[in-house]
């Protein structure tokens, strides 16, 4: 077991430093700009060949990454071009917002999932249709414009909610709650419309088998056979589902804390590629490949519970 | 002689979804059916409409999307020459409307393009070629799979240069893996079909097995994730654009809805009309994409509920059918008059099972005997109450030791089943639940028919799985069901079965899927229970030799009646009915042994009609 | 006496285990066999005892880890693909399942012509063949315009024997194909099998569990348990006399459609159980 976790870790930290090899050799291209930009305006290509000569961006380019990477693992991520700000120290103040709206956004999808498609499966009928088209219209509608029409109709309409800014949890719970809420339901719709979908179809598969049968046969209570039986096979699918959901909620969100200004990852990751902030892009994206390691893994290991045949040794 | 091979097995399959399948040739019928298809029809018919004025931009509006003139700026809707008027920079919100149908548009050929080039081709390699080729798509796609998307449009920023086309190509790799996964597992399954072997045999080159067979079958599921996979690259470049991601020069919903929201209050119609165009057309293509999916893939899953435990309309109640002799047949279990319904796709409603009616004695052994499709099986789901909720009984009566089970609320239905009747199935091992332990699930019954508590519950449990052969109760118990042979799954399942001691066992085909030696224990087992416990054994069975071997009489089915009881001594040795005759006489026996000699190659030309020489 | 048509000697096959370490899990451990010209040999066993796969390994199907695999002493054990392809104008299969082992999209004159047309047939010649094929197996000329699921399990199994008769085989690698049926429609489907041996002359490798079928249809039988030949002989021999202990049982454990044999042949299976080698006990 705790082989297989390091294993997994191993093979996630392999990813990582590929992830992050691909994005700065794409990355190289635009050094050029880099320097430019720093220069500003009426800079010549002998500043700007001078600049990145300071800058160490002429080296080559397998050399530069090395050099990042062995600065990396030591947790030294280096610092903006621009602010000179620790990358890091920067990174970690912002991950509490982006991981809760993320995680705030991803707990709510699958409880709200579960009992959504849950019920269409073993209900029938009207509740079925009702999550149907609920969750067609969840695919139907680009996420941009349900953020903006829930950020009109709560906040500016309505003033329910704030539309924009960030309160900490540890400053004040209420406010936090409050101010991640609208973003929250913005990143939830999608994921509720798929996940629902596919926990209803895989619902509906289990309950048509012979187990379900053999067991009514015995008297088991339907809440036990749908609840206990069927949901927890239904479970293994729906979960990578959830994994893949987090990927995309992770990039949901930078357009989500972008259009309620949230001082998150998504804000500080648009600024610093539009300026071409090397240190900063590649300290978001190794953060982001981290965090969806550990979200694989997770959900691999809850697979591994819920499934016996699935289960490592 | 294929004429009565055709009657007599019509249905091969067992159950109600013979009567569910439709006869016509349905090969050229999905487009057929997408025509008459209002919701295809309507969202395609609208997706044509805005790609076409999209085109004609240049026709339609006087302005290019990019012309800024001061009279413009916030021009009112019909000013001459501005359509829906102009935004907050003197520029034509028609022209620009059209221009970001266009760049939508190529968002989506570029977006879903490169998704199902790159998905669809690695899909069909690593699904098609041996496992060391799977391993490295596999590892390639779970790398790309990693990638926080939207993440890294943003972050190669710099390197796209603002060019939406290049954010598009790279968010289609980025979407491609979706397709791989779908592709891959579609190739996989279909190598595993007999079809695909019978062609490798039939000499037919991997490249034709591909195109002919494999991609026939991962063709519709394209077309479907096609449509979706457009409508999510548009969405993707409109919310791009809205962060202002992307040249200024390019019109697209996103920087028109971006521009509209700062402008909302002054004119709310400058948001209104680029929201409206992206929700058309995103709406469009899920709507289509789903009309396709039901049109290809023959319609998504219908919930039906928990099977059975609801839906079923009042049964006939006894007394109100013509049977005159109503309530004077007797025995432990007496099912009169049963008729069991299922509907057609075509609305009508298809009798499986006609006027079944069978009595059994406390303590005999019945055998229900028919070929498949006979609704042998359909009269006990009956008799267990777990027929699928699209069945209707439509008339008779189910009596148990005098009472009546049709009509009963599940959760009376419940009691009954727990305590008085329980099931052997056919299948031992799909009948056990794959996530839980065997002497859970085993426990779990118990507890739900008795009052025992966990730890009485599990030392019954235990003692039953000793009685009915299992050699090591303890490490059976605390096994999961894939880690115990056929054989012992379904001693466990007859352990679950008799666990409550109950008055009748319903056994259905319980040694068909058993080999042959496996199959002897078994009847063993289950004639030894029979007599410790007197339970009244209802068996169903399309072989004469189990029935022979355990039944003390047997009632003959086909087509949904019952054409012949009587006690096996008098029914095996001289059937009245023809067709018991007949499958009687279809047994083979010790007197059919092969006594020709092997044929003489020789006359082989004689044979097979010489036609076309082939080669 | 009769040239050996296909002779299999010492074939092992193992397929390889599941996770990284495992090792491979052999099924064959070295089974020999021959068919001669003309006759049908049964193969019968239980399951896990390795007889669907001597028949997939004949095919090219699976790769077989040792041995070596005689076709008209041509040695094909392991042939490159294009080779493989042209040996199927003399091996062809009928598998078990008809409902799987034709390609529901596709029309019955598709499936029956393809192999024709992939050889250089003509699309009339293959329309001429594809009639007299359905004629050969008793189907109805009109059956060629329409699919699968309008057929029931017999008529495909049917389809099925047309397919493979279609290049005019020297052997047919039959795998369980009338096991899916049900008992009427068995008898009339091993009644073709034999009507079409006896006019052309192909030889069966027939594989079945069920020892009436084979008994029906062989000349000589050979049983397998657990991936090893225990016997081989006439049909009449095996199926009445047996005298291996693993065959005594399996011929007593089927149960005959007679309350009076059957109490007697439980009688003795119980008295051989109790007595004999114990390896009816594997499950």
């Amino acid at each position: 077991m705790i082989s297989y976790v390091l294993r997994r870790l191993g093979t996630g930290l392999v990813l990582a430093v590929l992830v992050t090899l691909i994005t700065f050799l794409l990355l190289c291209t635009s050094f050029d700009d880099v320097a430019s930009t720093i220069l500003g305006s009426g800079a010549t290509p002998e500043g700007i060949q001078a600049q990145k000569a300071q800058m160490g961006l002429d080296r080559p380019v397998l050399t530069q990454y090395a050099d990042w990477l062995s600065h990396a693992v030591r947790g030294d991520l280096g610092a903006s071009y621009f602010t000179a700000e620790p990358v890091r120290s920067a990174l970690s103040a912002r991950l509490g917002v982006t991981l809760s709206v993320v995680l705030a956004a991803l707990l709510l999808t699958a409880a709200i999932s579960v009992v959504l498609g849950v019920m269409a499966a073993s209900r029938g009928g009207a509740v079925d249709r009702v999550a149907q088209g609920a969750s067609l219209i969840g695919f139907l509608v680009p996420n941009l414009l349900i953020a903006i029409v829930l950020v009109y109709v709560l906040a500016i309409e309505l003033k329910w909610l704030p539309a924009t800014g960030y309160t900490p949890f540890a400053e004040d719970p209420g406010s936090w709650a409050t101010s991640i809420a609208i973003p929250v339901a913005a990143l939830m719709v999608p994921g509720i419309a798929n996940l629902t979908a596919q926990i209803r179809g895989a619902m509906i598969g289990e309950l048509r088998k012979d187990y379900v049968r053999t067991l009514r046969t015995r008297g088991v209570s339907t809440r036990s056979v749908v609840l206990r039986h069927a949901l927890r096979n239904a479970a293994g699918p729906a979960l990578t589902v959830l994994s893949l959901e987090f990927v995309q909620m992770l990039g949901g969100a930078l357009i989500i804390e972008k259009v309620f200004a949230l001082p998150g990852f998504g804000s500080y990751a648009f600024d610093a590629s539009l300026q071409g902030d090397v240190p900063i892009i590649m300290g978001i994206t190794l953060f982001g490949v981290l965090l969806v390691v550990c979200v694989n893994l997770a959900v691999d290991l809850v697979n591994g519970w819920l499934n016996p045949k699935a289960r490592v040794h | 002689m294929n004429t009565s091979d055709a009657q007599t097995s019509a249905s091969q399959d067992s159950g109600p979804q013979a009567a569910g399948k439709p006869t016509e040739a349905g090969r050229r019928s999905s487009l057929h059916t997408l025509l008459r298809d209002p919701q295809a029809v309507i969202s395609a018919g609208i997706l044509l409409v805005i790609v076409l004025l999209g085109l004609l931009a240049p026709l339609l509006s006087g302005h290019g999307p990019n012309d800024s003139s001061l009279d413009a700026v916030n021009a009112a809707p019909g000013t001459e020459g501005y359509l829906l008027g102009g935004d907050k920079s003197g520029r034509d919100i028609f022209a620009r409307l059209l221009n970001s149908v266009n760049t939508s548009v190529v968002s989506a050929l570029i977006g879903a393009g490169i998704a199902l080039t790159i998905g669809v081709t690695f899909g069909l390699i690593g699904g098609y070629f041996g496992r060391r080729v799977r391993g490295v798509t596999e590892w390639l796609f779970s790398l790309v799979m990693t990638f926080p998307g939207l993440l890294l449009l943003i972050v190669l920023l710099p390197v796209t240069d603002g060019d939406y086309r290049v954010t598009m190509m790279i968010f289609g790799v980025l979407l491609s893996p979706g397709i791989y996964r779908l592709v891959r597992n579609l190739v996989v399954g279909v190598s595993k079909e007999l079809y695909v072997d019978a062609a490798r045999v039939s000499g037919l080159p991997d490249r034709r097995i591909l195109r002919r067979h494999v991609l026939s079958v991962v063709r519709g599921p394209i077309v479907i994730a096609a449509a979706f996979l457009a409508g999510s690259s548009i969405s993707v470049q409109s919310g791009l654009a809205f962060l202002g991601i992307g040249s200024n020069e390019v019109a697209s919903f996103g920087s028109m809805i971006a521009d509209g929201f700062t402008n909302l209050y002054e004119e709310p119609l400058q948001f209104l009309w680029p929201s409206l165009f992206l929700g058309v057309m995103t709406a469009s293509l899920v709507l289509l994409g789903n009309a396709l999916r039901d049109a290809l893939e023959g319609g998504r899953p219908k919930a039906s509920g928990v099977a059975g435990a609801r839906t079923r309309p009042a049964p006939a109640v006894p007394g109100t059918t013509d049977a005159g002799a109503t309530g004077t047949a007797s025995g432990l279990l007496v099912v009169e008059d049963l008729t069991i319904a299922y509907p057609t796709p075509t609305g009508e409603s298809k009798e499986v099972v006609s006027k079944v009616s069978l009595s059994l004695e406390a303590g005999e052994t019945l055998g229900l005997v028919g070929e498949s499709g006979s609704g042998k099986t359909q009269t006990a789901f009956a008799t267990l109450g777990v027929l699928p909720p699209e069945a209707t009984i439509t008339r008779g009566s189910i009596r148990l030791d005098g009472r009546e089970l049709l009509g009963l609320a599940e959760a009376e239905l419940r009691k009954v089943r727990g305590t008085s009747i329980a099931y052997v199935p056919q299948e031992p091992m799909s009948n056990l639940d794959p996530s839980f332990t065997v002497g859970s699930q085993l426990v779990e019954g118990v507890r739900a028919a008795t009052a025992l508590s966990r730890s009485e519950a599990r030392e019954r449990v235990l003692a039953l799985l000793q009685r009915v052969g299992i050699p090591d109760p303890g490490r059976t118990f605390d096994s999961y069901p894939h880690q115990i042979s056929g054989g012992m799954a379904q001693r466990v399942l007859i352990a679950g079965a008799v666990a409550s001691r109950p008055l009748l066992l319903i056994a259905d085909e319980p040694t068909t899927a058993l080999d042959v030696t496996v199959q002897a224990e078994i009847l063993d087992l289950l004639r030894d229970l029979q007599k410790d416990l007197n339970m009244t054994v209802l068996l169903v069975t399309h072989n004469f030799g189990v029935v022979a071997d355990i039944c003390d009489r047997i009632a003959v089915m086909r087509q949904g009646e019952i054409v012949e009881t009587g006690p096996a001594e008098e029914l095996l040795v001289q059937p009245s009915h023809p067709y018991t005759q007949m499958l009687l006489g279809s047994i083979l026996d010790e007197g059919t042994v092969r006594t020709d000699a092997p044929a003489d190659v020789l006359v082989s030309d004689g044979g097979i009609p010489v036609g076309t020489e082939t080669s | 006496m009769t040239t050996s048509l296909l002779d299999v000697s010492d074939l092992r096959v193992a397929y390889p285990g599941r996770g990284l370490r495992a090792r491979p899990h052999e099924v064959l451990h070295g089974v020999s066999l021959n068919v001669r010209q003309g006759e049908t040999l049964g193969l019968v066993g239980e399951s896990g005892s390795g007889k669907t796969t001597i028949g997939r390994a004949v095919l090219g199907l699976v790769k077989p880890s040792g041995g070596r695999i005689l076709f008209q002493d041509q040695d094909i054990t392991h042939v490159p693909p294009k080779v493989r392809r042209s040996l199927s104008r003399d091996i062809q299969v009928v598998f078990q399942d008809p409902y799987t082992s034709l390609n529901p999209s596709l029309t019955i004159g598709d499936i029956l012509s393809e192999p024709l047309v992939v050889r250089g047939a003509s699309a009339s010649g293959a329309r001429t063949r594809v009639r007299e094929l359905l004629d050969h197996v008793g189907l109805p000329a009109d059956a060629s315009a329409r699919l699968p699921r309008e057929f029931s399990g017999g008529q495909r199994q049917r389809v099925a024997i047309a397919r493979a008769l279609a290049p005019k085989p020297r052997l047919i690698v039959c795998d369980e194909p009338v096991s899916a049926l049900d008992l009427s429609t068995q008898t009339r489907v091993l009644d073709l099998l034999i009507d079409i041996q006896r006019r052309t002359g192909v030889a069966y490798l027939f594989v079945s569990h069920d020892l009436s079928v084979i008994r029906h249809i062989s000349h000589r039988v050979t049983v397998l348990y657990r991936g090893d030949v225990v016997e081989t002989g006439p049909a009449d021999r095996i199926t009445a006399s047996p005298e291996h202990a693993y065959t005594q049982a399996l011929l007593l454990a089927a149960p005959v459609a007679d309350l009076v044999r059957q109490r007697e042949r439980r009688a003795e299976r119980r008295r051989l159980a109790a007595h004999g080698p114990s390896e009816t006990k594997a499950n």
